[in-house]
């Protein structure tokens, strides 16, 4: 194929300073010495130490990881499971299981944060006023609700991740396995699982992106009970609005971009190492 | 290794957390506040007509403005070597993973009154250079509060939605399918016009869904960059559950008639293209 | 006798440095069937793309019909390609597959669904018109590649593996077809492929290629009986191939014994490899052979024996209709035409 001119790069390089002009200038203030958003006064970092005493932000940042991490392993296994039951399933039933399963990714955010609020505010109502009322028990939106919010919508995106995976698999593999004497636990364990891998490790890194990076949902469903950063830098930004947000915008930029890095300068070295190996390989072979 | 009881957790989890809420929704919506049967919801929603007719002309608008600035932006990022495709990817998917609220209010202090942008147009004299040529006083474009900056926004914040999956297609599109059409006598404008653009059809439909759906059910960014002045459907279903006028029975017949839209969307768009298969990649 | 379409003149080609092709020498006749024919690597998938257009050599020409066509991109050379794995247009269905090239060079709407049919009949798939592509087997989408091709007039068809992905029965019929195809509509033929049996069965002309030469040129008899080097016979057939010494003109020794045989321009004494062909080794009695062994094992293949024959200096390997039991002990002789001398490699 043809390579790019000089007006496709120019508007590349357009659209990259588009996407990370405002960025940039977020980044420039998080050191600004005054309060001021636009007037630069001068170089200061206590912005950053403010943001390090903010016991709200910092509680914040606790249960967005705390909810992330356990939403990953909850939906990861769930996930893997549904993944090979709905795999077992006879073509029909399985197409009614998996558009069920599309229903949270494909519905806008708002609706399943609303449908679930109101699940929520349903049964816990109708629990309160009975049985909660005999035991002394009041059931309230809080953490375990958000916990719950964000295991049913990272479920899908783990199912999505291990399906293609599973529709790989040679299916004579854990034939072979069991035909060469392994328990079908172990046939699972040592051949099946390990083709899954890939597939059940990229499912878990999208659900705990997809649970670190939601709002919507986590507005909606987690009550006056928990707050996540999300939720917290929405409401500083309808609020007090201060520098603070742009030192925690500067510290999630360079976290995400250390972790990008780290990613694909992995991967390129693996992929550099594979292409070595091959070509010994080759050589060896004659 | 075929147990299709592994689904069965699963499967009674979605009956709870995802069948019976989008029930309950269908039930809100056919009730009133007094309880019982009634469409009243839905006749009251017609005072909110302007609020459909502003969320969908915004999210439509952000949507194209994505897919003009997207399409060629993907398909000369598959024309690049592999080492210059891996930086702009990893440039690409960066402000994706930072949140979407902090890359919204990056634009809050642009867009102000006082901000840096106006700061920008007055120190190379564009206001003076107006009011001389115009005779008119201005001393800042008003641009924060405006319908112009939601689009921004949206745009700003979902560009990405769209280059990617319309990347990844062209990217994947066999190279020998193109030196075929080469070989049975077609220029680069034919081979764009007859196999790259039919071809990558389906990643055009991933990326205008997942571009549109989130325009125009947001609320956060219509709060943020338009100040609240334009009230677009996701404000409309939040105030209904969160603030005065709480009314969870009008906020669900507002989900529902937006979902029931949204889908009648994409089902045609489907039609289209019959690309079911290649959404969200991620 | 027929005219000359394509000349490589020289053609050199480098990929990093390393070299693909090695000055290429090679002319093609009109309505020829010319195979390029080698084991993977050896550079005839190059050649192949070059002659398309799609990749440029790093030095030397390509001429067509006498010009130089180096720098004439695929899509204005008068040459098609059937690819392997076809590249089919999945967002298309097989009529407007066949019909893009006509619908390029703006051909009236009329004479395009004319063209379509009779190439469709060509391959025998009349009435597969508004069928998806993926809804047809390999076998199919094959001709179907071939009838997008060969639709457009072209004045040379290149294949490259074409039937690399069908199964063996298919695989023959195909190349019946596809000869017949080629003497239907008298183009040009340049295919490539690994398979010798392929390239014999259907060639007028082979190129034996490795290593980014071309070991020998000629016609399947010429390359089958007079391989040239150690290389070509081993690839073409199976050989026996052993060290012999070129008495004089037509009588070589080797195996402890003295042949008569054709070949002569050697010089005298010169050390050669000898090949024989495993069916042209003729079972005898012990002391009747000029060369005798001992059976060391017998494989039944439908129409003959395989053994391996173990003599003093080699093993031979033999085809025979006739029937010996390991560890017997046999004869065998050679009549001077079955002896092919080569220059040492």
């Amino acid at each position: 194929m043809k390579r790019n001119g000089v007006f496709s790069r120019v508007c590349m390089i357009l659209t990259l300073i588009f996407m990370y002009a405002p960025i940039f200038v977020l980044i420039v203030f998080s050191f600004n010495a005054s309060k001021s958003r636009t007037v630069w006064t001068g170089f200061s970092l206590h912005w950053y130490a403010d943001l390090f005493h903010d016991t709200r932000i910092l509680g914040s940042v606790a249960t967005t990881l705390e909810v992330s991490v356990l939403a990953m392993v909850i939906s990861t296994v769930l996930g893997t499971l549904a993944a090979i039951g709905f795999f077992s399933m006879r073509r029909r039933s399985r197409a009614v299981v998996m558009a069920i399963n599309n229903i949270p990714m494909t519905n806008a955010d708002i609706i399943t944060g609303v449908s679930l609020m109101m699940l929520f505010v349903f049964a816990f109502g109708a629990f309160n006023a009975t049985l909660g009322k005999a035991l002394g028990v009041t059931l309230k939106t809080g953490f375990g609700t958000l916990l719950l919010a964000h295991i049913t919508f990272d479920v899908p995106y783990v199912i999505l991740s291990v399906m293609p995976k599973l529709n790989q698999l040679d299916p004579h593999l854990y034939e072979a396995a069991l035909d060469l004497g392994a328990q079908p636990s172990y046939a699972f364990r040592k051949v099946v699982l390990p083709e899954l891998m890939p597939g059940i490790l990229s499912g878990a890194m999208l659900a705990f992106t997809m649970s670190v990076d939601d709002f919507v949902i986590s507005y909606f469903t987690a009550g006056s009970g928990a707050s996540t950063l999300a939720m917290e830098i929405y409401a500083m930004t309808r609020k007090r609005i201060s520098p603070e947000i742009n030192a925690l915008s500067t510290l999630v930029f360079v976290i995400v971009l250390v972790v990008l890095i780290v990613v694909n300068v992995h991967s390129v070295r693996q992929e550099r190492a594979r292409q070595k190996r091959d070509l010994a390989w080759k050589r060896a072979d004659g | 290794m075929k147990n299709k009881f592994l689904g069965i957790p699963y499967i009674i989890w979605m009956a709870i957390f995802v069948v019976v809420p989008m029930f309950l929704i269908v039930g809100y919506a056919f009730t009133t506040r007094e309880g019982g049967f009634s469409t009243g919801n839905f006749s009251n929603m017609l005072s909110y007509a302007g609020v459909f007719g502003d969320s969908f002309l915004l999210a439509i608008i952000a949507t194209l403005v994505c897919l003009l600035i997207g399409y060629p932006i993907s398909y000369w990022m598959t024309r690049e070597g592999p080492g210059v495709k891996r930086i702009a990817l990893v440039v690409l998917m960066l402000p994706m993973w930072m949140n979407f609220l902090l890359r919204t209010y990056a634009w809050m202090s642009l867009l102000e009154n006082t901000g840096i942008l106006n700061e920008l147009f007055s120190a190379i004299g564009l206001f003076k250079l107006i009011n001389a040529v115009t005779g008119s006083n201005i001393d800042h474009f008003p641009m924060i509060n405006t319908k112009g900056a939601v689009v921004l926004g949206m745009v700003y914040n979902y560009l990405p939605f769209m280059i990617l999956p319309i990347y990844n297609v062209i990217d994947k599109i066999d190279a020998r399918v193109i030196e075929a059409a080469q070989d049975l006598g077609a220029n680069s404008a034919n081979v764009f016009r007859r196999v790259i653009f039919p071809l990558s059809l389906p990643g055009v439909i991933s990326g205008i869904t997942m571009v549109f759906i989130p325009s125009v059910s947001t609320f956060a960014i219509s709060k943020l960059l338009g100040g609240g002045k334009t009230l677009l459907l996701g404000d409309l279903i939040e105030m209904q559950f969160y603030g005065n006028s709480y009314n969870p029975y009008l906020g669900s017949a507002v989900s529902l008639v937006m979902m029931v839209i949204v889908l009648v969307c994409m089902a045609i768009m489907n039609r289209f293209g019959d690309g079911e298969e290649t959404a969200v990649m991620l | 006798m027929s005219k000359e379409l394509i000349r490589l003149v020289d053609c050199v080609m480098e990929f990093d440095g390393e070299v693909v092709l090695d000055s290429i020498n090679l002319y093609i006749n009109d309505a020829e069937f010319l195979t390029l024919l080698g084991p993977s690597g050896c550079g005839k998938t190059t050649t192949l793309r070059i002659i398309g257009g799609f990749q440029q050599p790093t030095s030397g020409d390509v001429l067509f019909n006498g010009a130089r066509i180096n720098d004439v991109p695929p899509h204005k050379r008068q040459v098609n390609t059937v690819f392997q794995k076809y590249a089919l247009f999945t967002h298309l269905n097989i009529y407007e597959n066949i019909a893009f090239g006509l619908r390029i060079s703006k051909v009236p709407e009329d004479e395009i669904r004319r063209r379509v049919g009779e190439a469709l009949e060509l391959v025998n798939l009349s009435g597969y018109e508004r069928r998806s592509v993926n809804s047809l087997s390999g076998g199919q989408q094959q001709r179907i590649a071939i009838a997008r091709a060969i639709v457009n007039r072209p004045k040379v068809l290149l294949l490259d593996e074409p039937l690399g992905a069908l199964d063996l029965k298919l695989r023959k019929a195909m190349q019946i077809e596809l000869k017949k195809i080629q003497q239907e509509v008298g183009i040009t033929f340049v295919y490539v492929t690994h398979d010798q049996e392929e390239a014999l069965t259907m060639s007028d002309t082979i190129v034996v290629m490795n290593g980014g030469r071309i070991q020998q040129i000629g016609t399947p008899t010429d390359i089958y009986n007079e391989p040239k080097n150690a290389f070509v016979a081993n690839f073409i057939g199976e050989s026996n191939i052993i060290d012999g010494i070129m008495v004089q003109d037509k009588v070589v020794t080797f195996a402890g014994h003295t042949f008569p045989c054709l070949d002569s321009g050697f010089g005298t004494n010169a050390p050669v490899d000898v090949v024989v062909r495993p069916e042209d080794l003729h079972l005898t009695d012990p002391e009747k052979g000029h060369i005798r062994g001992v059976v060391e094992s017998v494989v039944f293949k439908g129409i003959h024996y395989e053994m391996m024959i173990q003599s003093p200096t080699f093993t031979w390997k033999v085809q025979s209709t006739m029937f010996r039991a390991v560890g017997q002990e046999v004869g065998m002789t050679l009549t001077p035409d079955d002896i092919h001398i080569m220059h040492k490699s």
